[in-house]
């Protein structure tokens, strides 16, 4: 575990970390640190060892940020655009499945019938070991 | 940092303990104290709300545990909760996977009206309050066997809320005693189940089967209202009796329709609850109760010797009979709730507020569905108790294992023997039999009919009960003859023939004078060691209360 922080630590500068912080909003100071990185690591299983990964993480934060230029005071929030509507009812019919190959057709590997995937966060030692997620 | 530590010094300990009960070389060397101290806690583990620990210290508390459970019970319906996907156990891999099922770009969901009765129903027979307006929302998880990225729940505004699940324990000496318990229902949530991953060290892979991803959960949410595994047991078993009374879950714990985790927790009485663990993926009964009372002591143990609880996620080990901090699990996660936006509220009537003129097939009634509401097992329980004079813990008996019930039912419907003479049969010979050698009622080699046509001898006394016992046997064991088939052939029929017992006693009499003095003399119980010879000598097949009576009006007593 302090393995995987201090490779980080010295992959990436700490002043790289900073760079990370967008504009402070009004919730929070934007800081984020080694900590925060590596727990998300831990659970979307991807990769921030990189330059551009962590440049395409504070660019998705400064477009989500924006939407706090608007102003919601006394708003109630939506939640969907359908949410005065009636929630249709299906009957318990079995109308769907039996597409195996098909389905398996997405899946970048396979084995028998299975999707094949990376051995998943299991540990930290091992998801190291393992090939990049197609997150990316 | 104390936190990793401590976790490290776990690690060792459960080693020590694989140790002792794993290699016999390691036992012969000093043994590991906490090992030795870690399995006697666990053989002297009682079910007690308050349980003393180990080495108490002069002046020390006792120690409360409190246990709540989550329980996962899968919607037994055709289809699955948000598809129209087939639910079914053990089919090939990723044959009842639909696009929806696979997360598929474009794929909407939409709601089965099946689950949502049986949510309904079922939080009705826990007498919850149903929500008119309930929401579905999104929990984020990155796991393989997710392919969505999240699973659709309810996390703001549950299908049913505050309820009661009512149970009873046996207590008492020979646990004859019956003791009501109940146990607050949080709230009961319709959710989706995940796919399965199968692990394959070796090849570091996952492989992934989505034929589950996509069925329907009922999540029932127990309050910390237990104290022993022993308790949280018993309560998973009522519920799983009740799901099946209700046709809203087939409940089979071994083929994963039900699964329970628990929350543990300790503290002294009058203080504030202790930090609590979760042991996950319980699927047996008496793993469960395993667990949590080894995981009850575990945490005593360690307050006791200057640890501390770390509010952690951990499994049972089955083949340890111990409980691991999972290390799947570490870290707190983040679920990133967010309300689901492809469904719009899910919203339910009873009879004043259904809109005149709705579609039907649109609409879910929750007074049409509590009128119809089929007999709950407690109702079950009370009618026997009251129709055929049983004891209350009979009755339990009765409901717990898979099937009696029924078989109970159709002897009774079948045979002239009283009900009581039903009930001791099924209860102690049938059973017997059955625990003797580990069979199911259905697996059982004899039917109900052939049990009731043995009684209906037995009570028409055509034949004795030892006899009866004989016959019994035999039809274990036999080869499809029917009980009177077997009397006849083994001539176990009780002697009618008045006039020839009366000889049988007169003989017995004359070969014994000197027991017929000590009878004419005023020992009465030496009437007994008469009846017995003639029983002797006519083979068993004599009703004693016949003898008897031959006996004491020859002795003219």
């Amino acid at each position: 575990m302090w393995a995987w922080v201090g490779r980080l630590g010295l992959r990436v500068p700490l002043s790289g970390w900073r760079g990370l912080t967008s504009k402070a909003g009004p919730q929070g100071s934007g800081q984020i640190t080694a900590e925060v990185i590596e727990h998300l690591e831990h659970l979307a299983l991807v990769n921030f060892g990189s330059r551009e990964a962590v440049e395409r993480l504070e660019k998705a934060i400064a477009f989500a940020d924006r939407l706090r230029d608007v102003d919601t005071d006394g708003v109630e929030p939506m939640e969907s655009v359908l949410e005065d509507r009636c929630l249709y009812l299906r009957s318990d019919d079995v109308i769907e499945g039996n597409c195996a190959e098909k389905v398996l057709q997405n899946s970048h590997r396979v084995m028998e019938e299975y999707f094949v995937a990376p051995p998943g966060n299991i540990s930290l030692a091992k998801v190291d070991e393992c090939e990049p997620t197609p997150c990316d | 940092m104390a936190a990793p530590i401590l976790r490290l010094g776990c690690a060792g300990r459960r080693c020590a303990l694989a140790g002792v009960k794993g290699a016999s070389r390691h036992r012969r060397g000093a043994p590991n104290g906490f090992a030795l101290n870690e399995m006697r806690v666990q053989s002297s583990m009682a079910p007690r709300p308050v349980i003393t620990a180990q080495k108490p210290r002069k002046g020390e508390h006792e120690w409360a545990p409190v246990v709540g459970l989550e329980i996962h019970a899968q919607i037994s319906s055709n289809s699955k909760l948000f598809s129209g996907s087939q639910v079914h156990f053990a089919a090939p891999p990723n044959s009842l996977v639909s696009f929806f099922d696979a997360s598929l770009p474009g794929t909407l969901p939409v709601l089965n009206r099946r689950c949502v009765e049986a949510a309904v129903m079922t939080g009705l027979a826990l007498n919850c309050r149903i929500n008119k307006k309930s929401l579905f929302d999104r929990k984020h998880y990155f796991y393989a066997d997710l392919p969505a990225g999240y699973q659709i729940t309810q996390q703001r505004l549950p299908i049913a809320v505050s309820g009661i699940l009512t149970y009873g324990v046996c207590e008492g000496n020979k646990r004859n005693q019956i003791i009501t318990k109940t146990v607050r229902i949080k709230q009961i949530q319709l959710e989706q189940d995940s796919g399965k991953s199968l692990h394959d060290h070796p090849q570091s892979q996952t492989l992934v089967d989505l034929n589950r991803a996509g069925v329907g959960l009922l999540e029932v949410v127990m309050e910390p209202d237990m104290t022993c595994g022993e308790e949280a047991a018993t309560a998973v078993r009522e519920l799983q009796l009740i799901l099946q009374a209700l046709g809203t879950s087939q409940a089979n714990m071994a083929e994963g329709q039900l699964r329970v985790d628990a929350n543990i927790s300790v503290h002294h009485p009058g203080e504030p609850f202790g930090v609590r663990t979760e042991v996950k993926n319980l699927n047996s009964a008496r793993f469960l109760a395993k667990a949590i009372d080894y995981e009850i002591q575990r945490q005593i143990y360690e307050l006791e010797n200057g640890g501390e609880i770390l509010n952690e996620t951990r499994s049972f080990d089955s083949k340890l009979g111990c409980t691991v901090p999972m290390r799947d699990k570490e870290g707190k996660q983040d679920y990133r709730f967010m309300p689901e936006p492809n469904l719009p509220p899910l919203v339910l009537y009873d009879a004043d507020s259904l809109p005149a003129g709705a579609d039907s097939q649109q609409v879910v009634d929750i007074d049409y569905i509590r009128e119809r509401l089929p007999e709950l097992p407690s109702v079950t329980r009370d009618k026997l108790v009251q129709q055929y004079g049983m004891l209350p813990e009979h009755s339990f008996t009765l409901l717990n294992e898979v099937g009696l019930l029924a078989f109970f039912q159709s002897v009774i419907k079948e045979t002239r023997a009283e009900p009581k003479l039903v009930t001791n049969w099924v209860l102690n010979t049938f059973l017997g039999y059955l625990k003797q050698q580990n069979l199911t009622v259905s697996e059982s080699p004899v039917t109900p009919s052939a049990l009731a046509e043995l009684l209906t001898l037995l009570d028409g006394k055509v034949i004795s009960s030892s006899a009866a016992k004989q016959v019994f046997e035999e039809l274990w064991t036999g080869k499809g003859k029917t009980a009177a088939h077997i009397v006849s052939e083994k001539q176990l029929g009780l002697m009618q023939d008045q006039e020839a017992l009366e000889q049988f006693c007169q003989a017995v009499m004359e070969q014994h004078p000197q027991v017929v003095t000590d009878v004419k003399n005023g020992n009465l119980r030496a009437v007994n060691k008469l009846i017995g010879l003639v029983r002797k000598a006519t083979l068993s097949r004599a009703d004693p209360t016949a003898i008897r009576k031959i006996l004491e009006k020859q002795l003219s007593l």
